[in-house]
């Protein structure tokens, strides 16, 4: 990359602020029984699903909102949040020709081209905009090779009895206050299932998009591997620039039965707010993958530049005999972002092992912290552990802590925990400048030498954009 | 090499320069011609790698009166990397480390960009590893070491073939060589002043730093200059560096005391 097409990059702030003028059907503010019963009608669920909600919301009454984060924020009002909107168009369409030209505008705008002649040639893309899911490219192609791919609206009225199998049953309704705020409300997501023995032949893809100012995202996403099976799946997450904050409270629910295997990346770049912290996304996700089967593996890869908030710790539950968790993570927080967050590896069954990398960058005022869970079940004999955990700071006005929590219960298990932490100095700043290096790339360069662990595990054509973006969130921190 | 008809590169006239308030150079002159090499002695505190680092435009040391000119135009006007990308070199006493920075990407950026300014076609990263393999044997250094980090875990004699190593694909008009002998033994001392003796040329210009005569003995320079308080306080030829190195810096202090110029 020379220094002119950096320069040219960075020269735009936040490029995904703009808002679509969309006519959207929305329903009043506020939550309550109704509210979630009106959810469940608009999308014409069968009964388990809204008992499934009405069981998650009466829990959620009895729950207070946790605050054992490292983050600082002031009280979100619940009543306040709109829980469903959708841009209004008759049923979801048949063919991507008939949706409204404005939304696949939208999605062009953001780089995710939907229509048949300019869509990317070897991913299939999920579009959720708001509340519902727009369209779902290459849906015929995957089904020849039984793989299913939808929103999880389609999935409820076509598979229900996939979805009652598997939905809650790795995030139950009642795991925490978010996740059971989501379990009531959740309008829209992607399911996918991969039957027994297929590789999923291309990437999949969800894009989500919020465009309301005033209105919540909760999605819920449910990916299924049967035996054999493996996939690789890429989110991405893009807001309008408004002054107030939105709630974003998803779930993610990850099931690989024996020898399966599921790769789950995210690149989030929510708007995070303008420099001075007014407005941004709070986001608050739970996302776990349960090794239901021996020898499955699941791997979360992680790239957060976004959000005002990040409250996340995507986890694996490592219940089959041999199975794999994997948590690579780099979190990048500018100006007076917040992230906490991190991941739990739960042992459960034998010679099970989970690798954890994390990088931290944080500049400006912000405050990012590291928060971590290894756990060795006394069944994990032969469990094993390695955790690299390195922060970076930016200039001197930035916090990063970390708290790894280890609790083990098998005296055999090897549990290993590295951490480090440095600054980005003046000396070596002036040594690359020295060599002929313009001075943001040479900042983009070290944080990207200091990210390379994470991106190597990225799909190919993504570690590219995740270097920029980067490069993109740390204009003008630095000096 | 001197010929005094030759370009003038490097033209510092009356330069002052301070590091957190504190003086450090108070009134340096000289003149660089093309073709010439030059070594600049002194005692520790004498000013003589603030100089360099003045050259090179650290954002520590701030310049308080006088002028650098480079080739004609104002040097002290420009950003470090466009002082690389034009040609001056500065080869550093302690060169930093740079971990998860690939030393071999870091050579080609750094290479391109002074290779745009000169409007040579930017190498991609096989003719650049091919560039590079060639350029290794100037200072003898092991192809293990592109792969690294930029200096991560490198001796301090491999650090300084990585300079040297630097100084070749740069290909600079002025190199400014700071301590470049200081914690190296004698084998890599010659490696190290055999790669810098390749690369002079009657185009180019070399300012060696050094606390010692020894770095002298490999590469002859065609003039010294003693500093002392932040100023040069006598040119010379090759015979200043051998009085030197018989009389010790002694006379050094004397002489600066006598014309009030007190060591800061």
């Amino acid at each position: 990359m020379t220094s002119v097409s950096t320069r040219d990059l960075v020269s735009q702030p936040y490029k995904y602020g703009f808002v679509t003028d969309i006519e959207t059907e929305k329903i009043a503010k506020g939550l309550s029984e109704d509210v979630v019963r009106l959810i469940s009608s608009k999308k014409e669920e069968p009964q388990f699903l809204l008992d499934f909600r009405l069981r998650a919301y009466k829990h959620w009454l009895t729950l207070e909102e946790p605050d054992w984060a490292a983050l600082g924020y002031s009280a979100i009002d619940y009543q306040d949040i709109i829980y469903y909107a959708a841009p209004r168009q008759q049923e979801k369409k048949a063919s991507l020709d008939e949706v409204d030209p404005k939304l696949l505008e939208t999605f062009d705008k953001l780089g995710i081209p939907l229509s048949e002649q300019k869509r990317l040639s070897n991913v299939a893309v999920d579009a959720v905009f708001d509340s519902v899911s727009i369209a779902t490219t290459y849906r015929e192609k995957l089904a020849e090779h039984g793989v299913i791919f939808c929103s999880i609206s389609e999935a409820v009225k076509e598979y229900p009895e996939l979805v009652e199998r598997y939905i809650g049953t790795v995030v139950p309704s009642n795991d925490n206050y978010f996740a059971a705020l989501n379990s009531a409300v959740f309008s829209d997501g992607s399911f996918v299932f991969i039957p027994k023995g297929v590789e999923c032949p291309m990437e999949l893809s969800t894009y989500f998009r919020i465009n309301s100012g005033d209105t919540g995202q909760f999605e819920r996403t449910l990916i299924v591997a049967e035996e054999g099976a493996s996939v690789s799946y890429l989110e991405g997450c893009t807001a309008p620039m408004f002054d107030t904050n939105q709630l974003h409270a998803a779930v993610v629910e990850l099931v690989a039965l024996d020898d399966a295997s599921i790769k789950y990346s995210t690149v989030q770049n929510w708007y995070a707010g303008d420099e001075n912290g007014v407005g941004g996304i709070y986001n608050f996700v739970t996302k776990r993958g349960q090794c239901r089967g021996a020898r499955s593996r699941i791997s979360w890869t992680q790239v957060e530049t976004g959000s005002a908030i990040t409250w996340k710790y995507p986890s694996c539950v490592l219940q089959g005999a041999d199975s794999v968790g994997e948590f690579y993570s780099v979190a990048l927080t500018n100006n007076c972002q917040q992230a906490d967050t991190g991941t739990k590896m739960i042992h459960l069954g034998a010679r099970t092992r989970s690798t954890i990398v994390s990088k931290g960058i944080s500049a400006g005022r912000s405050s990012n912290s590291y928060r971590g869970l290894v756990q060795i079940a006394p069944g994990a004999k032969g469990a094993r552990n390695y955790s690299q955990c390195d922060s970076m700071l930016i200039g001197d006005e930035a916090a990063a802590n970390t708290y790894p929590y280890i609790r083990s219960q098998q005296p055999q298990a090897a549990i290993e925990h590295e951490a480090s932490t440095c600054r980005i100095s003046e000396d070596q700043l002036f040594y690359l400048q020295s060599r002929g290096i313009g001075f943001e790339e040479a900042v983009s360069m070290m944080v990207s030498g200091f990210c390379r662990d994470v991106f190597n595990q990225l799909p190919m054509e993504f570690a590219a954009e995740a270097d920029k973006l980067l490069a993109l969130k740390l204009e003008g921190s630095v000096g | 090499m001197i010929r005094p008809d030759a370009e003038l590169l490097l033209d510092i006239n009356d330069l002052h320069a301070s590091v957190e308030a504190q003086p450090i150079l108070n009134g340096v002159n000289l003149q660089v011609r093309a073709g010439e090499i030059h070594a600049v002695m002194g005692r520790n505190g004498s000013g003589k790698s603030t100089l360099s680092k003045v050259l090179a435009g650290h954002p520590a040391y701030r310049v308080t009166g006088g002028s650098v000119r480079y080739r004609g135009s104002d040097l002290l006007e420009l950003e470090p990397e466009e002082r690389s990308r034009l040609g001056v070199f500065l080869g550093f006493q302690y060169p930093v480390e740079i971990p998860g920075v690939s030393n071999l990407e870091f050579l080609r950026v750094s290479s391109n960009a002074r290779r745009q300014q000169q409007g040579l076609e930017e190498l991609d990263t096989f003719d650049f590893d091919d560039h590079v393999r060639e350029r290794l044997s100037v200072v003898q250094m092991d192809p293990a070491f592109l792969e690294r980090s930029v200096n991560e875990g490198f001796s301090g004699g491999e650090k300084k073939r990585n300079e040297i190593l630097q100084m070749a694909l740069l290909n600079p008009v002025v190199s400014i060589l700071d301590e470049t002998d200081s914690g190296l033994d004698i084998d890599a001392l010659r490696i190290v002043a055999g790669g810098v003796n390749q690369l002079a040329t009657p185009e180019n210009a070399t300012l060696l730093i050094t606390h010692y005569q020894r770095l002298l003995d490999e590469i002859t320079p065609d003039y010294v200059h003693v500093m002392a308080a932040g100023r040069i306080l006598r040119t010379g030829g090759r015979e200043l560096a051998l009085e030197l190195e018989k009389t010790g810096y002694d006379w050094v202090d004397e002489e600066v005391a006598s014309t009030g110029q007190g060591v800061a």
